[in-house]
């Protein structure tokens, strides 16, 4: 399962990048989109929304079940991924890259976001089950 | 679906290493650890409609019937004419409750003068014995609960006879849909039967446990994709077929559907009088979404009037990606090309009401189109 080092990360596996202009960019993980199977619609917020930390941002749905996407952090929704209106396989092919979700501008600071060592343990016992 | 309590140890068909191995996402399915997909609905749900798939369904149950009355009981118990059922032939049946409802829908097989066979939902295994068993008292007859001596795999697709013929000896070309025969298979006995659930052309094939192995293996070797339980769900949606529990229940009316045609209310059977007597207010219908999204069971259906119905399947359509759903409508209602809208969360979409079935290319004039193959 690729768990990039550069990224942080959330028990609900989204993951977090944070860009040198102070924003923030917010995907889910590749043992999420593997968990999840073909993705096939992606809701996004809405830019201009204000986010509070660990609120329901997105819904991504495979062809089983629709997941709610939590926002890792607090924010304004800056922008949105528009390819995944027409391309929500991005999701699976390149969940880091071309799949990610939605851009943040970050208030206060980051908190309770995990290392990729930690999240690494999480898939680790996840996938046991 | 229902799954077993996670309490209970889950039963495992003879194919379970074979799935873990293959690195299937094994789910609780009706009390058994079944393979939901190995790489993809979608590229499963293609690989039927375009080639052949094949899906371990030994989860299913398997009932044989044998006696003096064996007919005179499955025509009693079961609302299509069993008396139809020539040696050799399988036809799509009910098992009605007594109000009207239905206990399950089956598919019954009649391989040898004497000898029946019923193939019943998975989920409904407990309470359709039940229900035969205190049925059958009435008449000189043997039920015999078949499902652990029976492995079930489906070759569906329109490749499955060119692939399937090299392993069996019976002439494929020469079965008719809804035939079923003995025959051999790498030379082990299988009831072979031009049946199954996916709108497709294919076979199904029962078989001991100890040679399902072999035979899934077999089927794999000459170019079978092994398909999950998702893709036999977004299969059986997209040519309309009923499933048990979302589209058929013990309340749920069976002539509301296009599958009266198993229901035959001029030869007597139980409950025939409780189903005779339901009005007719609805019909099932399709709904397709027009727009983005995918729609669930349990979504609120409305006009500009409200809420009048509730989705009873939904998914995406993995051939065309568009969303699609079943519902009962009112029967003003219940017109292709009607407008209506869907909800899904917070918002209304737009949908239009078709026909069940959402294959284009099965014509009303094809019959096949409007019979479950299996159950």
């Amino acid at each position: 399962m690729n768990i990039p080092e550069n990224l942080k990360y959330t028990k609900t596996h989204e993951w977090v990048r944070q860009e040198a202009d102070g924003t923030c960019t917010v995907g889910i993980s590749d043992f999420a989109q593997d968990q999840l199977g073909d993705i096939v619609f992606v809701e996004l917020p809405a830019t201009g929304r204000a986010l509070a930390a660990g609120a329901a941002a997105a819904v991504v749905e495979s062809v089983k079940t629709a997941s709610d996407i939590y926002s890792p952090l607090a924010g304004e929704v800056l922008d949105v991924n528009t390819a995944l209106a027409d391309q929500p396989e991005l999701v699976n092919q390149s969940p880091y890259g071309d799949g990610w979700l939605f851009q943040l501008r970050p208030q206060g600071v980051l908190v309770n976001l995990m290392e990729p060592g930690a999240y690494a343990s999480q898939v680790e016992s996840e996938q046991e089950h | 679906m229902s799954d077993a309590p996670k309490t209970t140890a889950l039963q495992r068909t003879p194919l379970f290493d074979e799935h873990r191995d293959l690195g299937a996402r094994l789910v609780p399915f009706a009390g058994f650890s079944m393979p939901v997909q190995y790489v993809g609905v979608i590229a499963e749900h293609m690989a039927v409609r375009e080639a052949v798939g094949v899906f371990d369904v030994s989860h299913m149950g398997e009932f044989e019937i044998r006696g003096p009355d064996a007919l005179a009981f499955l025509n009693w118990a079961l609302t299509n004419d069993a008396a139809k059922l020539r040696v050799g032939r399988a036809q799509y049946t009910m098992l009605p409750n007594d109000r009207g409802g239905l206990v399950d829908d089956v598919y019954l097989y009649h391989p040898v003068d004497g000898q029946y066979q019923l193939v019943v939902n998975a989920s409904n295994v407990a309470k359709d014995w039940r229900r035969l068993d205190a049925l059958a008292a009435d008449f000189d007859v043997t039920l015999t609960d078949r499902s652990d001596e029976t492995a079930l795999l489906a070759v569906q697709g329109p490749q499955a006879e060119a692939l399937l013929q090299p392993l069996v000896t019976a002439s494929l070309a020469a079965m008719r849909k809804n035939d079923v025969l003995n025959t051999s298979f790498q030379g082990s006995p299988v009831l072979l039967a031009r049946t199954g659930y996916t709108g497709e052309d294919g076979f199904e094939v029962f078989c001991n446990p100890s040679a399902a192995v072999e035979v899934w293996r077999a089927l794999l070797t000459a170019g079978a994709a092994p398909c999950g339980l998702g893709a036999r769900d977004t299969l059986r949606l997209e040519a309309g077929f009923p499933l048990y529990g979302h589209e058929f229940s013990d309340d749920l009316n069976p002539l509301e559907t296009p599958f009266g045609f198993a229901i035959k209310l001029g030869k007597p059977f139980v409950g025939r009088e409780a189903m005779s007597e339901r009005p007719l207010e609805r019909r099932l219908m399709g709904l397709v979404l027009d727009a983005r999204g995918v729609p669930r069971e349990g979504f609120a259906v409305s006009d500009q009037y409200g809420e009048v119905a509730v989705t009873t399947s939904g998914t995406l359509n993995p051939t065309n990606r568009r969303g699609i759903a079943l519902a009962y409508l009112p029967l003003n209602l219940a017109h292709p090309g009607v407008n209506l809208n869907l909800l899904i969360r917070d918002a209304q979409a737009p949908v239009h009401v078709t026909e069940p079935s959402f294959r284009r290319a099965m014509s009303p004039g094809d019959a096949s189109s409007k019979q479950p193959e299996a159950s």
